[in-house]
């Protein structure tokens, strides 16, 4: 359920974002295809820098509860681990980021019709489906990322995580040439999702020790035979 | 009316007990008390504390309210912890309520996006006499607003009438009113929306059939919703009810009056709940100077009270009985009254007498749950079907209210958890919808569409 509070934050970023591209455009002269498209980049860029600084809006608001929680509960921690948070957040981004862009295009591939008729790629529907599920993860893995740069006051993967985030907007410029779009995006993809596997703690004993699903009741026991020893006195 | 467990005014306009929110925990009504009575206020105030799914324990609470000499001490560690519980149960009624709050409008939603029928245009209401049809711009916005006008006024009298009715204790003819009502969405409705149904899918279906499985439905949802039966089932056959109710506005309303009557109906639910004379707001003070569950059959409670062990039987069988007001209305009314109703209804479903049950605190916490209106399920559905509708079939914009009513049903929720009175639940959620449909209409859809064009992300 805490989905939808980071969404409609996502909505209000992009709202703005169009607002300016709106105004922007109509200011502008319609017929030069030339400037439409530049605006169209810059529109896009004034997207990316809100969405990112509208999840930084989000981490403040969420910090700001986050210490109010800790004050009411007893033992002044919070009940929510800030990792969590970041999870959600970046996955609640993620997924209405990618919902908006794909959700047209889903509902166009239903009707009848061809694709690719007028000279467009007739590969639209696989790669918009490829790259939605990229900006997805991208999401998610840039949430954590951003959380914890922000709590560690780490400055520079911010700036780090909006670089690589235009850098993807910008990788999508490139279609239909989807060997130069696709296979970067992805290949970013997979590092931001190392880098935020290894900042959320994992490594990989983490991985080994999950995978081989060890129980970890033996040493419990020892401590619990260890504690009632004494007290048998 | 959002409530927690109050009853909220429920006959009067269907659209007034159905959209506000109703904190279970009212306020407590001293006036309306005096010295002997006063700890069975401060009980009855605990107990309706208790239904609320923000307060603690009810012992607190009832001293918290009777404490005259109270014990401040106990009140202050309390409240501590009655903030700290008012969260947790915040956010499990918020998931409580989102879930038939999102199941009404997906039924709604996808009904508009297959069925052309609730699309058509056929005609109007009487209740929106002046056509949009007209040439020129402010003719039109005229007319829309004459049609608000009517409309509104029609429920103001409505919802009047209502708490008279109820004031002077009228309680058969407010029985009938809402029996015929919820009889009427139950079967007529039903019997059209299936034939629509039907008819896109082009299936055959016999006449014997149909009539067996609308006898079924309409006889099961009449006893669930105004005698006994299980939770899931009320819950879920008022959804439907709320959900025929408002693909019946869709289609009905014309356009531009229904964004006008959309908003003129929120900031009449805030007049009508907040204002000291308002009618909602009497409707729920009679009903919790006498003591007695509003009618279930206008509101959704997202839980049932158990009253293990009661002591007073007779009560709550009173108290059943009486809850399933259906704002019946003739015609028109019947679709307000019963969307209003419904609102009503879940509260009563509970055979709570509301006295004071202090053996109960664990299953009170428990069970305790917070109440929606009817009305408000009507309105929230209606504003995203009117955006699926009309919005140049475009999923975005209806995706955009959809997440701005849940949004808003958020923090009118969480305000409810701090003030813990009857709220309106119309007001900022559907402001927040209609800023959201019109900005994402016009602004946000011609960009996302650039950019779909082009295959380009954000």
């Amino acid at each position: 359920v805490s989905l939808f509070p980071r969404a409609f934050f996502w909505l209000v970023s992009l709202l703005l974002a169009s607002l300016i591209w709106f105004v922007s455009v109509h200011l502008s002269d319609r017929e030069d295809a030339k400037l439409q498209y530049g605006l169209l980049i810059f529109g896009a860029a004034v997207s990316v820098l809100l969405q990112e600084a509208f999840r930084f809006a989000y981490f403040k608001l969420l910090k700001k509860a986050d210490e109010g929680l800790a004050t009411l509960s007893e033992d002044g921690r919070s009940p929510i681990s800030l990792r969590q948070m970041a999870y959600v957040s970046g996955l609640a981004f993620g997924i209405i980021s990618g919902v908006f862009s794909v959700i047209n295009i889903l509902a166009d591939s239903i009707g009848p019709g061809i694709v690719g008729i007028h000279g467009d790629s007739p590969y639209y529907f696989i790669t918009s489906a490829f790259l939605t599920m990229a900006l997805v993860l991208l999401h998610t893995f840039w949430g954590v990322i951003f959380f914890d740069a922000c709590e560690k006051r780490r400055y520079w993967c911010l700036g780090l995580v909006v670089a690589s985030h235009l850098l993807t907007s910008g990788l999508t410029f490139l279609n239909p040439w989807y060997e130069a779009s696709l296979g970067p995006i992805f290949i970013i993809t997979l590092c931001t999702g190392l880098w935020a596997f290894v900042t959320a703690g994992g490594s990989f004993r983490n991985v080994l020790k999950c995978l081989s699903c060890k129980p970890e009741a033996d040493s419990r026991v020892m401590m619990y035979s260890a504690l009632q020893v004494p007290f048998e006195d | 009316m959002i409530t927690f467990m109050n009853n909220s005014d429920s006959e009067e306009e269907p659209c007034n007990e159905r959209t506000s929110l109703m904190s279970a925990e009212s306020p407590p009504v001293p006036s309306y008390q005096d010295g002997l009575q006063a700890s069975e206020a401060g009980e009855a105030q605990a107990h309706r504390k208790r239904r609320t799914g923000s307060s603690r324990s009810p012992n607190n609470t009832a001293d918290g309210e009777m404490s005259d000499a109270g014990v401040p001490v106990r009140e202050s560690a309390s409240e501590n912890e009655e903030e700290e519980l008012t969260l947790k149960y915040g956010a499990k009624h918020v998931i409580m309520l989102f879930v038939p709050v999102t199941l009404c409008m997906i039924v709604v939603v996808a009904t508009i996006k297959s069925v052309r029928f609730y699309t058509e245009k056929n005609g109007q209401l009487i209740y929106t006499p002046f056509s949009e049809d007209t040439p020129s711009v402010g003719q039109r916005l005229l007319n829309s607003v004459l049609n608000t006008i009517i409309m509104i006024s029609v429920i103001v009298v409505m919802t009047v009438f209502l708490v008279l009715l109820y004031k002077y204790r009228c309680y058969k003819f407010i029985h009938g009113w809402l029996i015929l009502s919820s009889l009427m969405l139950l079967f007529l409705f039903t019997y059209i929306y299936l034939g629509e149904v039907l008819k896109t899918y082009n299936v055959a279906m016999d006449y014997p059939t149909l009539f067996l499985v609308i006898w079924n439905f309409g006889a099961v949802g009449m006893i669930c919703i105004h005698w006994k039966g299980p939770l899931q089932l009320q819950q879920a056959y008022l959804i439907m009810i709320s959900a025929l109710m408002a693909l019946v506005f869709i289609k009905y309303l014309p356009e531009w009056s229904a964004w006008v009557i959309l908003g003129a109906i929120s900031i009449y639910d805030l007049m009508a709940v907040l204002c000291p004379k308002g009618p909602l707001r009497m409707l729920v003070e009679t009903a919790q100077e006498r003591n007695e569950p509003i009618f279930p059959a206008l509101i959704y409670s997202s839980a049932m009270m158990w009253t293990v062990g009661m002591a007073k039987p007779d009560t709550a069988a009173r108290g059943s009985s009486q809850q399933t007001r259906d704002a019946a209305e003739d015609g028109r009314e019947d679709h307000r009254s019963s969307s209003h109703a419904d609102s009503q209804m879940s509260e009563t479903r509970s055979p709570v007498p509301t006295r004071p049950i202090t053996s109960l605190d664990e299953l009170e916490e428990e069970e305790r749950g917070v109440k929606l209106g009817l009305g408000d399920f009507i309105f929230y559905s209606v504003l995203v079907g009117k955006a699926a509708a009309t919005a140049s079939g475009d999923w975005n914009t209806t995706l955009a209210c959809f997440v701005a009513i849940l949004i808003g049903l958020c923090l009118t929720l969480l305000l409810l958890a701090v003030f813990k009175k009857a709220l309106p639940a119309l007001p900022i959620s559907i402001t927040f919808g209609l800023v959201f449909y019109f900005s994402t209409d016009n602004l946000v859809r011609p960009f996302m569409d650039t950019l779909a064009s082009h295959q380009l992300y954000i």
